[in-house]
């Protein structure tokens, strides 16, 4: 064969280079990374909600979620947890270095049927990074959204990711921001101290048919959050949560992510509380 | 579609005129296996209709290959495997198999090995009479209509071939003079009994129709326990069952001190303990309970959203080959009946 130049690939990373990064907090990388090709850097999009396989040659590839939003062109970024192999190596790396990318895939979150609506994001843990996706498609478009809301719990302040960030947030007028930590180990915890769920008690009356939620956390979470949102009465479909299965291909081929008899890959990672309800093991 | 026919005592000839167009590949004995390989005789090739362990999607989705090769530089992909090929003797349930597998590895983003693998191969089909754990006929798949360039129906002392491709239709015309247009009256009387004979020859059967709806109610149901108590978790239904598709990618470095060596992709099996294991650890499916609903669910319910219907094709390996019985027809009959199997 000697077309090999035609043949299109999906499975080949493409070198990006590392053009930031900084600790979020212990083991929490945060990480800015763009094409080294800059028509590909420019021209790449993709919806919040979406994902990207990350590889470094030797140490194998994994999924990560994109964090930062497609309203800001040209940088993708990721918070990332060191868990094994090639987060090590990935920690190892330094600005300017290269690794590589291939994407983004998945479904992302159904921006569509958001619009218009008031919006209340909900995040756990390292929930979060998928979710700051959304969090700022919806500022840097906020003639499109109603009022909006953004829940994020962690198990200790030292936990909170992207602190200063979000604690700016705080300033803005556009937003309702409402954080909370388990127990509070520092005694400088200024805001609530409780799981996520306690959060709903702060929050305004809503009109529920009005209202979009989207949900990112640690699988205990959902049960309880999706309570929280039911008894709100937030239609079925219109809660959104993204879920987490080992992957290794994205594109629907290896089996790795099934769920029930889906894909987690191409069919998710967002689903709707009513679509899981169709299928049998969740979360 | 058309449909000729061909002097039996041709076959041999006709075989070996097929390698202007590729590589022979078929069934054929290896170390007392049968199995699909590459054919340097064509009188190796078992055509008769016994069923090989190992499934034709070895020759598509091969068990272990590099798919790239990665240093310094990046990744470069490997294409080496892609070579013309004509694999002979491939039975209605294989070429139904292929059609399920397509399904997966062609959807967009095709998967570009397979996708060549699959470009490359002309499927030379041949009829073949039901083995003992035969369950074609219960799955629908016992007949092709399409995934084939020629298909050969056995009548002994003819053959019915039927030309399923331009391709196919051009490997006929090399050998013109051994095809007949002519199919007669007593030809036809002759396909059909043998028809009702391999009707008549099927021994086992089960209730494939009813089984979506009948796994669905049955999900919480103990008897996945009785099921899960005795599952191995060998793996061997997964790779002897034609439509599994699953697989895993590890890097392998070259044994240099230089970043180079190569992407290497194997198949892997549901069954497995570790299939759901993620960092954390999290394991979505650490129950053997679990991980059997999985596997059945996407042989008799649904499988994939994009993909649709259950993946069963009735070839009857994993009747022959689960060590502790546990099969399509054991799990049929035993979320048809509501009971477990007696010893
Ligand atoms: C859609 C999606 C989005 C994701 N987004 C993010 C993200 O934004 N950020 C992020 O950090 N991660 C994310 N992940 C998870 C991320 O893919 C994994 O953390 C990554 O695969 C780990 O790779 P690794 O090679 O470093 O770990 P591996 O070397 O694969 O190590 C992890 C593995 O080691 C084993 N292991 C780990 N710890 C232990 C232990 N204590 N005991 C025994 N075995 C153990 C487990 O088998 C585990 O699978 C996402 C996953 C998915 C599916
Ligand atoms: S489930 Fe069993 S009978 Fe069905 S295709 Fe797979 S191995 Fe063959
Ligand atoms: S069902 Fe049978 S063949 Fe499959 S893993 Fe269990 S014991 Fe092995
Ligand atoms: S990650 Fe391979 S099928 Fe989803």
């Amino acid at each position: 064969m000697t077309k090999t130049q035609q043949i299109e690939n999906p499975y080949i990373p493409e070198p990006a280079r590392i053009v930031r990064h900084y600790d979020l907090v212990k083991d929490h990388r945060f990480f800015q990374v763009r094409h080294v090709d800059m028509k590909r850097a420019m021209s790449f999009t993709y919806n919040p909600g979406q994902f990207i396989m990350l590889s470094i040659p030797g140490l194998g590839e994994a999924p990560f979620s994109i964090s930062s939003t497609p309203s800001r062109p040209g940088i993708l970024e990721m918070g990332i947890r060191k868990v094994g192999k090639l987060t090590e190596a990935l920690f190892k790396k330094k600005d300017n270095d290269i690794i590589y990318i291939r994407g983004p895939y998945g479904n992302g979150f159904k921006i569509d049927q958001m619009r218009g609506k008031d919006i209340i994001i909900v995040a756990g843990g390292l929930g979060v990074i998928p979710l700051r996706s959304i969090l700022y498609y919806v500022l840097d478009n906020r003639d499109q959204f109603g009022r909006l809301f953004f829940l994020y719990g962690a198990k200790n302040p030292d936990e909170i990711l992207f602190k200063t960030e979000f604690f700016q947030l705080k300033n803005r007028v556009d937003i309702e921001c409402l954080y909370t930590v388990d127990v509070d180990t520092s005694g400088e915890w200024t805001e609530a101290v409780g799981v996520v769920t306690r959060l709903f008690e702060h929050l305004p009356e809503i009109d529920p048919s009005r209202s979009a939620a989207v949900v990112c956390g640690p699988p205990v979470m959902y049960k309880y959050v999706i309570q929280e949102l039911l008894k709100l009465k937030i239609p079925k479909n219109q809660i959104q949560m993204t879920l987490e299965r080992k992957m290794e291909c994205g594109v629907g081929k290896c089996g790795h992510c099934v769920l029930d008899h889906l894909y987690t890959c191409i069919d998710g990672p967002v689903f709707t509380y009513w679509d899981t309800l169709h299928f049998r093991e969740l979360i | 579609m058309r449909i000729l026919k061909m002097d039996s005592k041709y076959l041999k000839e006709f075989l070996e005129s097929l390698r202007m167009f590729g590589k022979l590949y078929g069934p054929i004995w290896k170390r007392d296996v049968l199995t699909h390989d590459h054919v340097e005789n064509v009188d190796d090739l078992v055509l008769d209709g016994e069923h090989t362990l190992i499934p034709v999607k070895k020759l598509f989705h091969p068990k272990r290959f590099n798919t790239m090769r990665f240093n310094e530089e990046g990744f470069t992909p490997n294409y080496s495997m892609f070579e013309k090929r004509v694999l002979i003797g491939a039975h209605p349930c294989d070429i139904h198999s292929l059609l399920r597998l397509d399904e997966v590895f062609l959807t967009d983003p095709a998967d570009p090995y397979y996708k060549g693998l699959r470009e490359n191969t002309a499927i030379i089909g041949f009829s073949c009479l039901p083995t003992e754990n035969s369950l074609c006929r219960s799955t629908g798949t016992d007949i092709v209509e399409s995934g084939f360039d020629l298909f050969f129906v056995d009548l002994e002392d003819i053959y019915l071939v039927w030309v399923g491709s331009s391709l196919g239709h051009d490997m006929i015309l090399e050998k013109e003079e051994f095809f007949d247009e002519n199919v007669t009256h007593a030809d036809i009387q002759k396909y059909i009994q043998w028809r009702e004979m391999r009707n008549d020859m099927f021994k086992k059967s089960f209730n494939f129709r009813d089984m979506p709806d009948i796994m669905e109610l049955s999900y919480n149901s103990e008897i996945w326990d009785y099921f899960a108590e005795k599952c191995l978790s060998c793996g061997s239904c997964t790779m002897v069952c034609p439509t599994c598709n699953c697989y895993t990618l590890t890097d392998v470095f070259d044994v240099t001190n230089k970043t180079e060596g190569r992407r290497e992709r194997v198949w892997d099996s549901c069954m497995f303990v570790d299939y759901s294991l993620v960092a954390g650890p999290h394991n979505f499916r650490g129950k053997r309970a679990d991980r059997l609903k999985l596997w059945y669910t996407h042989k008799l319910k649904a499988f994939g959203g994009e993909y649709g219907r259950p993946a069963c094709i009735g070839c009857g390996r994993c009747v022959d080959t689960c060590p502790v019985d546990i099969n399509v027809l054991t799990i049929a009959e035993a979320f048809t009946s509501c009971e477990v199997p007696a010893k």
